[in-house]
C-alpha cells in the first residue's frame, strides 16, 4: 500500500483517500465538442499536476501539486485560487 | 538412517525426537528440524520426484526453497517443497506429477519422445483445426503440471499482521547482521528477517568449518538475539517490494506487512547450475546444497564425489565433504588453478586430484548419478575427444552465483552485468534502498561485514534526511565468484536449462532462431524461468545463452524482472481474516431477537425479513421449507403495509445536513431539480447525476430553513454525496457547513393506512392533512425524543419517516412496535420494501440504473428542468441526451397464474435474435396476484412493442406483456388522500 505525503495532513495511507484526477473547470457556453472534451477526455501527460484528493477519515478535499512522473507531492494548493463560478448554460433552441 | 552423520556443531535437528511419515507408501523417519527432502535423504532415498514434461527422475538440487523438482502432494496441501518443509508425524506424502508410483512412473517414456516435443511445440501443435484443441488440452495438462488441488480442503484463515520500523534488514547472514546491528547501535527501530528458521545464513553452512568465522558468528547471533533495538522475524520471507517499502513478510502463520522507512537487502545469492548432459540426475547438486546438508541437517549427500568448480567455494565445499567422510574423487575447475585461494591449497596439499581447464562433459546414470565424463574446457566447449570418466554417486556444481535482487528489481534500481566479477551487481539504488553483502559483491567474510556496516550507515544519513553518497564498490571483491560460460553443448542434449520446465539448451537456441531472442520474448515462447521456481536458477543462464546467441553483452541482453510476489504465497494468507467493519444500526439488537434474516448492504448489516420467532427457530431444518418460509414471510410483509401497518429500520440511509448561506445554491449545483425554492417545512425528491448525465443518486432534500437543509442519501451513496457536497463547496468557494449524521441519526419508516392514527398518539406533532401534508417536514417530539417527521411515498402507502438521535431509536421503535400491535404492525424489510415500491414503480439506483442510464431513460424527463434552472451538475449532456435516448425503462407484467420458469434480474429481451434489453427488478406483487417487473429496453422496442421475450436460466423464451406504471394505485391516492382508518 502506497502513502502520500500531503503537506497538510502528513504521510497517510493511500487507501484512505479518493481520487478526483487533475482540477477541472467546466467550461462555460460549451459548444458540443467542447462540453464533450471536458466530460470525457484527460490529458494523462505527465508532470506537475493540480489534483484534487479526498480524505475520508476527515472528510477533506485537498488540492495538491504531484509529480505524477516521480510520484512525489510539492505543493498544497489554495483552493481560493482555482476556484470558479458555475456556469450559466442556456439550453440551445 | 543410514546417511546420518555425527553430531554437527550448527544442525537444525533435535536428535532426541524422531518423526516418522510416509512417502509413496513406504514408511520414513527422521528427527524433528528435518526437511522432508533431508530426512529422505537419510533414509538413502534420493529420488525425489518427476520432472515437469518428460517425467525425469530427480532430487535434491539447492536445499534453499527453490526445488521445485522435489514437490511433494498430501492430502490436505498440494506442491510442498521438500527442500524447506520440516517433517511432522504422520504426514502421508505422494510424489507430484507421476503417472503410477514415483520409482516407476508410466509417463517416463515422454523423455524419448523428447526430440519430436520441441520448443513451443503445444503452442504450436494443437490449435488447428480448433475443435480438437479441448481434446488435446485435457491430455497435456494430464501430462504435465505440478500436483493436484483438493478442492474439499480444510479451509484456514491466516490472521495479517501490520508492522512498522526504521530499518527492515532482509537476510540474517553475515552481512545483514552486521547491518542490523550497526542500524540498531545508532538507535534505529531494526527489524531483521530471515527466510530460514535459524539466522546466520552461508555463514553457517559455507563458513561452517573455517575457523575465523567462528569468532564472529557467535558474536554476531549473540548481539542480534539479545539487541533491545532489533525484532528478529526468523522463518519468514520477503514475498516482494512495493511502493513506499511496502514489504509482506511471509510467513507460517501468515503476513506482516511491514512498513520501513529505510529497506536493507542483504539477500545473498543464489548458487547457479552448470549446463551439461544429465545434469538433473539424483545425486547432481549445486555445492551450497551439499553443504547445507551436512551442516543443518547431518546428512551426507553421497559416498564419492566429483566437484565441479569455477570459484574458490568449489574447493571450500570439496574440504567440507572430505571433512563429512567423503570421498572427492576428483575437482574439475573450469579454469587455471592459479586464479584460486588458500582453499585450493589445502584441496591440493590432501592429494585430491584437480582437473584445470575442464568440465563435465555429461553425467552418466539411470535413475541416479553413477559416474560423469569429464572434458577439457577452453572457456567455451569441451572437446568430447578428450575424456576422463570418476564413478561418483555426488556432483556438486559451484559455477557461480545470481543475485536475489528480485526486490531490486521490483522498487526500480538500476543493476548491470559486472565484467570482472561476472556477477550482476547494483550500480545505483533507489532513494531509502541498500544492498550489502554477496548480493552487492562482498564476497570475503571481512568484506561482508563491512559492507553491512556501510549499508547501515547509509540508511542511518538517509533516514535522518542526510544526503549521501553512495558508494557501493567499497567493498567488492577483485576475484571472480561466478564463470561466465558454464555451459557444456553435447549433440545428444539433455543438457537442462530450466529444471521446473525441462528446457534444454538447444529450446533457447531454437527459440531464439524462431525470432524470440529478446530476453521477454524467449522468457514466453520458450517458458523459461516461469516454472514455480521462478527462473531463480534458470535466469542467469538463459541471459547468458542469448547474449551469446545475440552477440550482444549482458546488460544488452537485459533481465526480466521477477513481479511480487516472486515467490509462491499460499492463497490462504493474502486472504487473511476478514477485515471488513460491519456497521450495525440502534435497532439491531431488536432485530436479533425478532427473527431477522440479516443481509449486507455496503457496510451496513440491514434486515432482509423477519420470521416469526417460533418459526425462525425450526427454520434450521432448512432446505425448500426454508425458501418457502421466506418467501411467505416477505409476502406477508408486503400484505401487512398495504392493509395495516409496517415498520422498517431505514438508519441507513444517508442523512446530512447543509447549513449557511449558500446551502440552497450547493443543492442546485448538486441535484438536477431546484432545491432553492422548496418552502420551509416541505421536502422533494433529490435526483443526481455526474458530468455526463449518468443517475448516480437519489433522495430527498428537506428545509428546515431558509439557510437550512437536511438531505437524505441512499444507503449505499451516502459516503459519495457526503463527498460530493464537501467537493462542490471547495470548488466554488460556497459559504456551507455539512453535518455527516449519517451515523448518529437513525431513521424509520412507519408505513401503512393506520400509520397516522398510531403516530397521533404519540407525537406532539399536528399530524392532520392540513398541517402536515404529503412530502411535508415536521419537527417535534416521539416518546419525549425530539424527532423530524418526514411523510413520504416511497412504499406507495400513507407514511412517515422517523429521524431521531440514534440515542433514542431502540425506545422509540419498541415504541411503535408494541403500541401498534392492535394495527397489526409488522416490521418490514428490504425485501419487502423492495416488492412494495415495485408496485409502485419507483425505481432503485444502481439496480434499475446503471453506469449508464440518465434520467430520460428512466422515465424521469420531470426531474430535469432545464429550462427553468440555468446550471446543475450534468446539465449540458442531459440537454445534448434529451433528443437522443436509446432506451428506456418500462413496465411488465406476466399472466396471472404463470407457472413455467421465471425471469430473474439481468435476464435478456431478445428481438429477432439480438440483444434488445434487459430485466432490471421482477417480483410477485402479492398486491396485484401476479409476477411484475421493470426492464430497460431499446426504443422504438420499449415504446411499440405489445409483447417481450426473455431467454431465462433453462434457455427458453418467456413471453412478458409491457404494461404502464405505477401498477398499484397509479394515482397515488393512498399516499396523499386521507383513506386512513382502515384498522
Amino acid at each position: 500500500m502506497k502513502l502520500l505525503d500531503c503537506p497538510d495532513i502528513g504521510k497517510r495511507p493511500i487507501s484512505e483517500f479518493d481520487y478526483l484526477g487533475e482540477i477541472r473547470i467546466p467550461p462555460s457556453d460549451a459548444d458540443e465538442a467542447t462540453w464533450a472534451d471536458y466530460v470525457f477526455n484527460r490529458d494523462n501527460a505527465p508532470g506537475v499536476l493540480r489534483e484534487r484528493w479526498y480524505h475520508r477519515p476527515t472528510g477533506r478535499w485537498f488540492i495538491l501539486e504531484r509529480n505524477t512522473l516521480t510520484d512525489e507531492v510539492v505543493g498544497l494548493v489554495d483552493p481560493a485560487d482555482v476556484r470558479y463560478k458555475e456556469p450559466n448554460y442556456e439550453v440551445p433552441a | 538412517m543410514k546417511y546420518r552423520l555425527d553430531p554437527q556443531p550448527l544442525e537444525w535437528i533435535d536428535r532426541r525426537e524422531s518423526v516418522s511419515f510416509r512417502f509413496e507408501g513406504q514408511s520414513f523417519s527422521g528427527f524433528r528440524g528435518d526437511s522432508l527432502s533431508s530426512a529422505l535423504l537419510a533414509s538413502g532415498q534420493k529420488l525425489l520426484g518427476r520432472s515437469f514434461k518428460y517425467h525425469r527422475p530427480r532430487g535434491v538440487l539447492s536445499m534453499a526453497n527453490h526445488d521445485v523438482n522435489a514437490l511433494f502432494q498430501s492430502d490436505e496441501a498440494t506442491n510442498i517443497r521438500g527442500d524447506v518443509t520440516p517433517v511432522s508425524e504422520g504426514l502421508d506424502l505422494r510424489a507430484c506429477n507421476v503417472n503410477g508410483s514415483l520409482a516407476n512412473d508410466k509417463d517416463s517414456y515422454i523423455g524419448l519422445l523428447s526430440r519430436f516435443l520441441p520448443v513451443g511445440f503445444y503452442y504450436k501443435a494443437f490449435h488447428k483445426p480448433k475443435k480438437y484443441f479441448p481434446f488435446w488440452e485435457k491430455i497435456i495438462r494430464e501430462k504435465a503440471g505440478l500436483g493436484e488441488i483438493n478442492t474439499d480442503w480444510t479451509a484456514t484463515r491466516q490472521p495479517k499482521q501490520y508492522g512498522f520500523c526504521d530499518v527492515l534488514v532482509i537476510g540474517a547472514g553475515a552481512s545483514g547482521m552486521s547491518a542490523a546491528l550497526t542500524a540498531a547501535d545508532a538507535g534505529a527501530d531494526v527489524v531483521l528477517v530471515d527466510e530460514n528458521p535459524h539466522i546466520g545464513g552461508s555463514l553457517d553452512y559455507q563458513l561452517a568449518n573455517v575457523e575465523e568465522a567462528a569468532g564472529v558468528r557467535a558474536d554476531l547471533k549473540t548481539r542480534v538475539r539479545s539487541h533491545a533495538n532489533i525484532r528478529l522475524l526468523e522463518g519468514h520471507y520477503a514475498a516482494g517490494w512495493y511502493t513506499d517499502h511496502y514489504v509482506p513478510l511471509v510467513g507460517a502463520d501468515g503476513i506482516v506487512k511491514m512498513r520501513a522507512e529505510q529497506v536493507i537487502m542483504a539477500t545473498g545469492v543464489m548458487e547457479q547450475p552448470s549446463v551439461f548432459r544429465n545434469n538433473d540426475l539424483p545425486g547432481v547438486m549445486l555445492a551450497s546444497a551439499a553443504q547445507r546438508l551436512i551442516t543443518r541437517y547431518a546428512v551426507k549427500p553421497g559416498q564419492r564425489a566429483v566437484v565441479l568448480t569455477g570459484n574458490d567455494e568449489g574447493y571450500r565445499a570439496a574440504l567440507d565433504l572430505l571433512e563429512a567422510g567423503i570421498e572427492v574423487a576428483a575437482v574439475v575447475d573450469l579454469e587455471w588453478l592459479d586464479k584460486r585461494g588458500p582453499w585450493a591449497e589445502q584441496v591440493k596439499a590432501k592429494n585430491i586430484p584437480i582437473l584445470e581447464q575442464s568440465a563435465i562433459y555429461e553425467a552418466k546414470g539411470k535413475d541416479a548419478l553413477t559416474g560423469v565424463v569429464v572434458g577439457e574446457f577452453d572457456g567455451r566447449g569441451c572437446d568430447s575427444g578428450l575424456t576422463r570418466k570418476f564413478a561418483c554417486d555426488l556432483l556438486l556444481m559451484s559455477v557461480g552465483w545470481a543475485p536475489a535482487s528480485q526486490m531490486l528489481y521490483q522498487s526500480g534500481c538500476k543493476l548491470g552485468y559486472d565484467k570482472k566479477a561476472h556477477q550482476i551487481l547494483p550500480r545505483a539504488l533507489s532513494n531509502g534502498l541498500h544492498a550489502c553483502g554477496r548480493l552487492n559483491g562482498a564476497f570475503t567474510l571481512e568484506q561482508r561485514l563491512a559492507d553491512g556496516e556501510r549499508a547501515a550507515k547509509d540508511a542511518m544519513a538517509q533516514l535522518k534526511g542526510e544526503a549521501i553518497n553512495m558508494d557501493l564498490t567499497l567493498h567488492r571483491d577483485s576475484a571472480a565468484h561466478s564463470h561466465d560460460w558454464p555451459i557444456i553443448r553435447h549433440p545428444k542434449g539433455k543438457n537442462f536449462l530450466d529444471i521446473d520446465e525441462d528446457l534444454q539448451l538447444k529450446d533457447l537456441i531454437n527459440a531464439a532462431k524462431e525470432g524470440f531472442d529478446n530476453i521477454e520474448l524467449m522468457k514466453r515462447f520458450s517458458t523459461n524461468g516461469m516454472g514455480p521456481s521462478q527462473g531463480k536458477h534458470s535466469n542467469m543462464n538463459g541471459i547468458r545463452v542469448l547474449a551469446e546467441i545475440t552477440g550482444k553483452s549482458i546488460d544488452e541482453t537485459g533481465s526480466t524482472t521477477a513481479r511480487p510476489m516472486f515467490h509462491p504465497v499460499p492463497v490462504s494468507a493474502m486472504a487473511g481474516r476478514r477485515f471488513r467493519p460491519e456497521r450495525l444500526t440502534p435497532m439491531h439488537q431488536w432485530h436479533l431477537d425478532n427473527g431477522v434474516q440479516l443481509m449486507e448492504a455496503g457496510q451496513w448489516m440491514r434486515p432482509e425479513y423477519y420470521l416469526p420467532v417460533s418459526e425462525a427457530g425450526a427454520s434450521d431444518a432448512a432446505g425448500a421449507g426454508q425458501i418457502d418460509q421466506r418467501q411467505q414471510a416477505i409476502l406477508q410483509e408486503v400484505q401487512a403495509v398495504r392493509s395495516g401497518l409496517g415498520l422498517i429500520d431505514v438508519s441507513t440511509l444517508g442523512k446530512i445536513e447543509v447549513m449557511g448561506p449558500d446551502a440552497a445554491r450547493l443543492l442546485d449545483v448538486v441535484y438536477t431539480m431546484k432545491m432553492s425554492t422548496i418552502k420551509i417545512g416541505m421536502t422533494r425528491y433529490a435526483l443526481a447525476v455526474d458530468d455526463s448525465g449518468v443517475i448516480i443518486d437519489d433522495g430527498i432534500v428537506g428545509r428546515i430553513a431558509e439557510d437550512r437543509f437536511y438531505v437524505t442519501a441512499t444507503t449505499s451513496h451516502a459516503a459519495a454525496a457526503f463527498r460530493t457536497l464537501s467537493l462542490k463547496i471547495q470548488e466554488l468557494g460556497l459559504n456551507v457547513r455539512l453535518a455527516n449524521l449519517t451515523g448518529s441519526m437513525a431513521a424509520m419508516n412507519l408505513a401503512g393506512p393506520a400509520s397516522r392514527k398510531l403516530l397521533s398518539g404519540l407525537t406532539d406533532v399536528d399530524l392532520s392533512e392540513a398541517n402536515f401534508p404529503y412530502l411535508g417536514m415536521r419537527e417535534g417530539t416521539l416518546c419525549g425524543y425530539p424527532v423530524r417527521l418526514i411523510r413520504v411515498g416511497f412504499v406507495g402507502e400513507l407514511g412517515y419517516e422517523i429521524h431521531l438521535s440514534a440515542a433514542g431509536a431502540m425506545e422509540v421503535w419498541e415504541t411503535l412496535m408494541r403500541e401498534g400491535q392492535s394495527a397489526g404492525i409488522r416490521p418490514f424489510g428490504v425485501e419487502a420494501q423492495r416488492i412494495l415500491r415495485l408496485e409502485k414503480g419507483h425505481i432503485i439506483v444502481g439496480q434499475d440504473t446503471d453506469g449508464l442510464t440518465n434520467p430520460f431513460e428512466a422515465n424521469m424527463s420531470w426531474a430535469v428542468p432545464l429550462k427553468s434552472k440555468p446550471w446543475f451538475t450534468g446539465k449540458p449532456s442531459l440537454a445534448l441526451l434529451k433528443a437522443r435516448c436509446q432506451r428506456k425503462l418500462i413496465g411488465f407484467r406476466l399472466p396471472q397464474g404463470f407457472t413455467g420458469e421465471l425471469p430473474k434480474e439481468c435476464h435478456l429481451i431478445i428481438e429477432n435474435g439480438e440483444i434488445a434489453g434487459r430485466i432490471t427488478s421482477i417480483a410477485y406483487s402479492p398486491s396485484l396476484g401476479r409476477t411484475i417487473g421493470l426492464a430497460m429496453v431499446d426504443l422504438p422496442l420499449a415504446d411499440e412493442a405489445t409483447e417481450l421475450k426473455v431467454r431465462v436460466d433453462g434457455g427458453a423464451m418467456v413471453s412478458i406483456e409491457p404494461c404502464p406504471t405505477p401498477f398499484y394505485d397509479a394515482d397515488g391516492a393512498r399516499q396523499t388522500a386521507d383513506l386512513t382508518e382502515v384498522a
